[in-house]
Formats: C-alpha cells, structure tokens, sequence
C-alpha cells in the first residue's frame, strides 16, 4: 500500500482535534461544524479500508511496520482482518452520530468537549488496528483520558464519583494487563508483536497466568459479571454523546481483546477457562436481565441492559465455534447500534424534559409521534425482533451456545424473554397512559435529530435482513481463529475437564 | 611556567564546575555591585548553565585526578538532569520570587553552588570526591531552604532539614570510612576489584558499612523509611526551591547511589537488592497511600515525589544495565513533569496568598485554559498513562525489574501507581469539574511560559519518541 491508510484513520481525527485550539473558543458554532466536518471525513476514509478488504485471507491487511522504540523491540505494526475491520467502520458511524447530538446539549467548555471527542476517535481506531501488543497498550489506556474528562466535565450530577470509578477500575485492569504482556515479552521471544507471540507453545501454567492477567483488563472492559459495577454508574452520568460511544464502542473493546489477544495467543488456557467463562456469561445474561425490571432511571436500565447484551457477546466468545464467534463478533456491532441508538434517542428526550425517571414520564406517543416511532423500532431491535439486527445475531449466539453445552442456552435464552419483558415495559411506561402536564408540549424532533437517528434505523434493518453484508468480512478470520484455538489444544493433547486446576 | 601548565591541562575535566563557581561568584558581585540590574540575573544563570551545559556534551571521556574525577556516559546524563533541573527552575524563579517578595541575588548562586555540587556527585570516581560533592550540593540547599526568613514555616523547614541532612550525612561518612578502614583505598573502581576477589563480603563489618551508606543515600533521594524529613521540609521551603530540591539533588543521589552500589558493589546484587526491593515497596507504599489524604496539593506533590523515588529504585534494584538505563531514563522524564507540575503550582501563587491547597485548584479550568491544560498532561504523566512520558518510563522500569526476576515488587509497583491515580485526578476533579472560587485570571509570565512549554514538550516528546533515549542510556552503561 502506498498510503498508509490506518495510519490516516488514527491521526487524521487526532490532529483534526488539535486543529480546533486554533479556532476562538467563543466560536463555538465554528467549532462545532469543524468537528462534524472531521469526523465525516473520517468516517469516509473508513469506507475505502472497507471496500478494498479481502475477504478471502486470514491474515493481516493494510499492514504498515515501522521500529518505533528499537532499544524495546517495540514496533509501530498496524493491521486489520475480518474481526477488526467493521469496528472502524463502527467507530466512524458512533463519533459522527454522537457529535450531532451533542450539538445543543453541550455549552459549557464546548472546544475542550469536541477536542476530547475526536482525540477519542483516535485513539479507539488505534486499538482496533493495532498489531503490537505495547502499541495496543497505549491506544487503550490513551482512550481513558478523554473518556474521564467526558464524562466528569459535561456529565450528569453524580459524575465525579461515576467518572473517577470507571478510571480506576479500568486502571487497574489494565495495569494488570500490562504485567502480563511483560510476562509475554519475557516467555514469547522478546517481541511484542501479535503474530510472533501467537506462534508460539507457552507452558500452561503461563497460559493461565496470562488469561487472568488479560482477563482482569478486557473483563472489566466488557463488562463481565462480577466487574461490571462500573458502568451503570459511568452510563447514567455520561453525557448522551459519553454513553453512545461508552456502548457503541468502549465496551466493545473488551471483547475485541479477548478475540485478539487471548483466544489465539492463549489456546490451551482458553479451552480449559471456557466453562467457567461460559458459566460468568450466563450469571451476566440472567442477572442483567433481572436488574433492569427493578430499575427506575431510564439510563440505568439501559446499561443493566447492557450487561445483559454483553453476556450474550461472551456467551459467543467462549462457545469457541464457528456460528458462537461470528454472532459474537455481530452482536457486538449490534449491541453498539441499538443501545448507541438507545442513548441518542434518550439524549434527546433528556434535553427536553431534564429528568431520566421512568415515572415523570407518561403518554409521550401522543405528544411526540416521530419519536415514539423510532423508539419503538430501537425497543424491537434490542428485544431481538426477526427482521432486525438483534435477531441475527443472538440466534447466532444461541445456536453456536447449543452446540458447546445444551444448558447454557436453555438458560440464556430466558435471558431473552426477561429482555422482552423489560424492553417493552419500559416502552409502555413512558410512552402510553395518559399524558402528564409536565409532557404535554414538547417540541418534536428537529431535522438534526431525525437526521441522527434515520441512520441507526437504516443499519438496523440492513443488517437485519442482510446480515451476510457483515458476516461475510469475518467468515475466513474467524475459522483461522478456531483452527488457533484447537490447534493449540490439539498438540497439547486432548482438553481435560474443567474440574482441574482452574487457578494457576 | 611549565609547572603551572601542567596544572591548568590537569584542571580540563573539572572545566564545567570551575566555570559554575565563577558563574555564582560573578553572581554574588553583580547582585552586590549592580543592584538596578537585578531582572538580569536569571537569565545570567540560564546562560551559563547553558554553556556548562555546551561543556559537559562536548567532554571527552575520561578520567581527572588519578581516577577521583570520572567523565562517561552515565556521568553525562545525571549532569543533564542537574542541569535541566537548575534551568527550567531558574526560567521559573523570576516571577515567583517577585509574587513572594524575596532579595534575589544569593538565590542564584547558592542554586548555581549547590549545582557545582551535584556536577561533582555525578562524576565522583571516589569515596571522597562523592562526599565533597554532596556537602557542596547541600549546604547551599539548607541556605535556600531558609531563603525566606519572616516566614516561620520555611525556617522550621531549614533547620529540620539541616540537622537531619547533617544526620545522614555522617551515617554516609561513617559507612565511608568503615569502607576505607577495609579496603585501604577510597576509590570505588579499586574497592570494586577487591570486592571482586571475594574476601571482604564475609565481613560483618562489610555489611554494616554497605547498610550505613545506603541509608545515607536513601535519605538524599527520600526513599523510605528515611523520607520523613520529606513532606515537612517540602511544603515548608519556598517551592521554587521545593520543585528544584523535588529533581536535582533527587537525580544527583541516584547518580552516587548507582555509582557505588550499581556499578561498584555489581558483584553484591544479591546481597542488596532484597534491601532495595523492600526500600522500594515501603517507599512507593507510603508515599501513594500517605498522598491519598493530604488537602494541600504542595504536600500531595511532595508525598508523590517520595513515591516516584521508590519507582526509580526498581530499575537500580535489578542489577542490570537494562534496569539502570530505566532509572535514569525515568529520572529525565521526571525531571519534567515534576517540575511542570510544580510550576503550575507557582502560577497559582498570588501576593500575599500561598495557594498551595487543592482548592485553590477549583475552575483554573476555567481561570486559565492553558495552564489547566498542562497540568491536565503532567498529572496523567506523573500517574503513568500513555502516551506521556511517565507511562513509557514506568514502562521500562517494570520491565526491567520483572525481567530480573522481582516479579512480585513489579507488582506492588502496579497497585501502587492505580492508588497513585486517584490523588492525581482529584487534581484534575478540582480543575476541571468544579466552578472557580475566584476570577483573578491565571498570569503566566514569558520565563513561566517557556518553563512550562519546555516540560510539556519533554513530556510529550518523550512519550512519542523515546527510542533515541533510551539507546543513549543503554549504550551510556553498556560501554563500562
């Protein structure tokens, strides 16, 4: 490749951002339009990555190495393959999105707000290209420092506790994390990079020392049952632009590090930890779902909601077939779609009526029609209607869940219909009865509005009705996956039962 | 004639120190003879640590005095940070001196004295030059500690910090002179050979001695448990002279510390090490968890600064080239965010007000974006978060470490710096995501400006470019 293309897409939005401190901070509808105008540009150079991907390889492409800090070992490597190429696409869609609502709500320090945004932009395409474990690191702890700052400056009243809780659990994680790759460093060759490590037999003692050592960052990433305490908390206070990216995006990353990091670095450890990853799945399915009935904040039950969607992602993951990892890897574009489609929705309605309680609102479907429309599409798609992208991909799921252990299914898929329960009840609660005062005159969606969200629908029924538009781009990277992950079991022997050591 | 030509060939090496000592007497005459002309003498001072600077790159290696006196890489790059350190402080010096109202001229030539001093700990060859240097660099620091005399505090801090430093100082002498009584020589290089053949270690005497010295050492970079002298004398010194003392003298231990543990006692590693390795978790312990409580940002940064002593100890502990390079790579990037956090620390100063409590951070967001800003990159680079300098330093200092085997302390080195993240960020709370109390906006004068410009450059520029760094310091061990 001439152009070094992922290295356009990470700085592009990076300098872009910087570019803003030049405009006057009184200027904010400059500044404004400059951000839009960035992040659609970006959004645009996603396209060509996604047009001029391969489909037929497994390995790396667009790759770009360079030596970065020689003395280390440490590689500037970039890449993409069928599992990372539609987060960029993803992240493009969720910034564009998320900048178009935050256009009135945010007033106060407005250049420092669409700075952080785009530098976020940044950093989370880097995490999605990179190829060199160090490199990842910096991408993905570089990611916090604008989240902190987004959520703790423009959040809601409880921001500070909600915004200093994420940083530290993710910290933590991370930190833990970082000692792992060290661990790697020392055991893989001196290289931090994926496709070496990956090449490799480790012991499986280091094999479990390594997956809890990832497991602490990406679980609480995710976030997985019992880690996730963080992110209703971060959700409910965040900004609406802070929570679409926070479930569009962030929490995705998670799991993008299992698949990318763990399961084909780690084989042997993986197929030995799948039960209980499996078991953590369901715990979260089940207990997510149940949650969310007993929830009062709108945005809250949203993010317990979350909780619950990501089960189903793990429940994908470490199912360790074909169908279970293809619907992981969709459900997770999915899951970004629909609560990022979620949170814009609520945003707006937050704007007009300043409350998330459940019950101060009443009868919107008469007062505000077009909204009521898009919110119950939003509804069925998160339910998990046929014909919408939610379907598709928990099917998948459940399919893939059904073929590695019977039960889990039959457990998760109850999962489902508490989703159902929640989902529509929510609905009903704010959208019927009869019309409160304080609801009654409420502006309707504007252009931008509908604007924002006629994309999420669009999405949601395409890949509803056509999901092989995405499943195509990952069908031979994920069999490579599997062919690493049994490989790797079969020349250690066969995979023993779980009832072994399951802690190093 | 020929006689006194020889002397002047032998004075080569010790070039950039002469130069300082007229540098600072020049000062005291000018100060003395020209006091209109005071606003000049900071930028005297840059410049001619700027040109000692010149000199101290363009040294050839080598060795002055019969091998008391040595000039190498390592030398070079601790005489750097000195310098940095006496650069960036002096840049910053104009206006806080004036906010607190203090006669100018013997500060910059005690700052420029006590650096002579610290040149000559970086280059000691021998037991003796370390100690001459060391006293060199610290009786000009109790003088500066004390600078403000109407001010109760900094004189309760100059007096604490004279007694205890005197304390250390004859432990360091005692365990000296135990090496001396030994080994009858006081030159590292040749204890270092004697030690090699192995009949010394046995001694009991050997032990107390190492253990005396490092104590001695472990006070003049604040490592627990001889910190305690830290957090007082910290907030009460004018912080200027805090931000200085918080760098320079801290690099200038840690260039005799590695001199003589490091690479004089190599062949002992496993005798102190585990030592370290303690030294190191108790000091990273106490400084995050004691940082955690305090109200005052000036102390919050002093109680910081003890930890970041316990992360430079990790490199040194490991006993490797590797592990050195870390703990001076670490020290320079230090050398930035810690003085740039501290310079902020001075531009919320006022007439009259100290401002040094974290309240008086609330809305400098608002007060003044810029300085927020930059402080906003100093704390998330002192907390070790990519991709600022502090992440790839802390970086390398845990791989060092782990790599020679303390894989445990790597991790308590890890919980600590998360602990570590929280008192950085309520900084980063208060400045941010708090409304202001006052509107006087934040002045940042030119000599601050560029301050603050040089550290956020070295900051940055380090988190993205750190290779050549690094290789330097490697290859400034790997050639001894």
């Amino acid at each position: 490749m001439s152009i070094p293309l992922l290295s356009t897409l990470i700085f592009f939005p990076i300098l872009g951002g910087l570019s803003l401190l030049v405009i006057p901070r009184q200027q904010t509808a400059t500044i404004r339009t400059m951000a839009l105008l960035i992040s659609l540009i970006e959004l645009c150079l996603t396209l060509p990555v996604a047009l001029m991907f391969d489909k037929s390889t497994a390995s790396m492409q667009f790759v770009e190495n360079h030596p970065w800090i020689a003395s280390l070992h440490i590689n500037y490597t970039l890449g993409i393959d069928g599992i990372s190429v539609l987060f960029l696409l993803l992240t493009g869609v969720i910034i564009v999105l998320s900048i178009l609502v935050s256009w009135e709500s945010i007033i106060t320090k407005v250049q420092e707000f669409f700075i952080a945004m785009l530098l976020l932009e940044g950093a989370m395409m880097g995490v999605f290209c990179a190829t060199d474990l160090f490199l990842f690191y910096i991408f993905w702890e570089a990611m916090l420092i604008p989240m902190f700052l987004i959520i703790g400056i423009w959040g809601g009243p409880n921001r500070i506790y909600a915004t200093i809780k994420f940083f530290l659990y993710t910290l933590v994680g991370s930190l833990l994390m970082l000692v792992g790759i060290i661990l790697l460093y020392q055991n893989g060759g001196h290289t931090f990079d994926l496709i070496q490590l990956a090449g490799q037999q480790y012991s499986l003692k280091l094999q479990l020392i390594l997956f809890w050592a990832f497991f602490a960052a990406f679980a609480v990433k995710v976030p997985m049952w019992p880690v996730h305490t963080w992110l209703p908390d971060a959700h409910t206070e965040a900004p609406a632009a802070g929570s679409v990216i926070l479930a569009g995006v962030l929490i995705k990353m998670g799991a993008y590090g299992f698949l990318r990091f763990s399961l084909p670095i780690l084989p042997q450890a993986t197929q030995k930890m799948m039960m209980p990853m499996l078991v953590i799945s369901v715990i979260a399915i089940v207990y997510g779902a149940i949650i969310c009935l007993a929830q009062k904040d709108l945005k809250r039950l949203i993010a317990y909601s979350s909780v619950s969607h990501m089960g189903f992602v793990t429940l994908g993951l470490f199912a360790l077939n074909q169908r279970g990892l293809e619907g992981a890897i969709l459900q997770m574009i999915n899951h970004g779609v629909v609560t990022g489609a979620l949170f814009l929705a609520i945003g707006m309605i937050y704007e007009r009526t300043h409350t998330r309680q459940i019950a101060d609102y009443s009868g919107l479907a008469s007062t505000m029609p077009v909204f009521a429309g898009f919110f119950l599409l939003f509804t069925l798609a998160a339910v998990g209607l046929p014909g919408t992208n939610g379907f598709i991909g928990e099917f998948l799921i459940l399919l893939g869940g059904f073929e590695r252990e019977p039960w889990v299914t039959v457990i998760s898929a109850s999962g489902l219909i508490l989703g159902a329960w929640y989902m529509l009840w929510l609905y009903q609660r704010i959208f019927f009865n009869e019309v409160k005062e304080s609801m009654q005159g409420l502006t309707q969606l504007n252009l931008r509005e509908i604007c924002t969200l006629v994309p999420m629908v669009i999405l949601i029924f395409w890949i509803g009705l056509y999901p092989n538009a995405l499943l195509s781009f990952m069908h031979t990277s994920v069999s490579h996956l599997i062919e690493q992950v049994q490989g790797g079991a079969t020349l250690a022997g066969p995979v023993l039962s779980t009832a072994g050591s399951l802690i190093p | 004639m020929t006689t006194a030509a020889i002397q002047w060939t032998a004075m080569a090496p010790i070039l950039p120190e002469l130069f300082l000592v007229g540098v600072a007497v020049m000062l005291i005459g000018f100060d003395l003879f020209l006091p209109r002309q005071r606003q000049l003498l900071p930028w005297m001072t840059v410049v001619g640590a700027l040109a000692a600077l010149g000199m101290v790159l363009g040294a050839q290696p080598g060795e002055g005095f019969g091998g008391m006196f040595v000039i190498d890489g390592y030398a070079t790059i601790f005489k750097i940070i000195c310098l940095g350190a006496v650069i960036i402080t002096t840049l910053m010096s104009e206006h806080f001196l004036r906010i607190i109202n203090l006669r100018q001229g013997e500060y910059y030539s005690l700052l420029v004295l006590s650096l002579v001093g610290m040149l000559l700990m970086a280059s000691a060859g021998d037991l003796m030059v370390l100690y001459l240097g060391l006293e060199l660099m610290a009786l000009p620091i109790y003088a500066l500690v004390g600078l403000h005399k109407k001010d109760g505090r900094t004189s309760e801090a100059a007096i604490k910090y004279f007694l205890m430093g005197g304390f250390a100082s004859a432990l360091l002498l005692f365990g000296l002179s135990l090496f001396y009584g030994l080994s009858g020589t006081t030159n590292i290089a040749a204890i270092s050979e004697l030690l090699s053949s192995g009949d010394l270690v046995a001694s009991p005497v050997f032990l107390a001695a190492l253990g005396l010295i490092i104590a001695g050492f472990s006070f003049k970079v604040a490592a627990a448990p001889f910190h305690l002298w830290t957090p007082d004398v910290y907030e009460g010194a004018p912080t200027l002279v805090t931000a200085f003392m918080s760098v320079g003298p801290k690099a200038a231990g840690f260039a005799i510390f590695g001199r003589v543990v490091f690479l004089g006692f190599a062949d002992l590693q496993p005798h102190w090490a585990p030592v370290l390795a303690f030294m190191a978790i108790l000091t990273m312990g106490i400084g995050n968890i004691t940082a955690l409580s305090q109200t005052s940002l000036k102390r919050m940064l002093a109680y910081s600064s003890v930890a970041h002593a316990g992360y430079a100890l990790l490199g040194l502990l490991a006993g490797t080239a590797e592990g050195m390079a870390a703990t001076m790579t670490y020290l320079v990037v230090y050398l930035f965010m810690n003085l740039g956090a501290f310079a902020i620390l001075m531009a919320l100063a006022q007439p009259g007000r100290r401002c040094e409590s974290l309240e008086d951070c609330k809305g400098l967001a608002t007060r003044s974006p810029l300085a927020a800003a930059l402080m906003l990159i100093f704390l998330f680079s002192l907390t070790g978060i990519p991709p600022t300098g502090g992440f790839i330093g802390k970086f390398y200092l845990l791989k060092s470490a782990f790599m020679a085997g303390y894989s445990l302390t790597v991790v308590a080195a890890v919980i600590f710096s998360a602990i570590s993240a929280y008192f950085y960020l309520r900084v980063v709370r208060y400045m941010y995501m708090d409304d202001p109390q006052e509107s006087t906006p934040v002045v940042l004068v030119p000599g601050m400006k560029a301050a603050l410009y040089l550290c956020a450059l070295g900051v940055l520029g380090l988190g993205f470019f750190p290779g050549s760094l690094l290789q330097w310091t490697l290859s400034a061990l790997s050639g001894m």
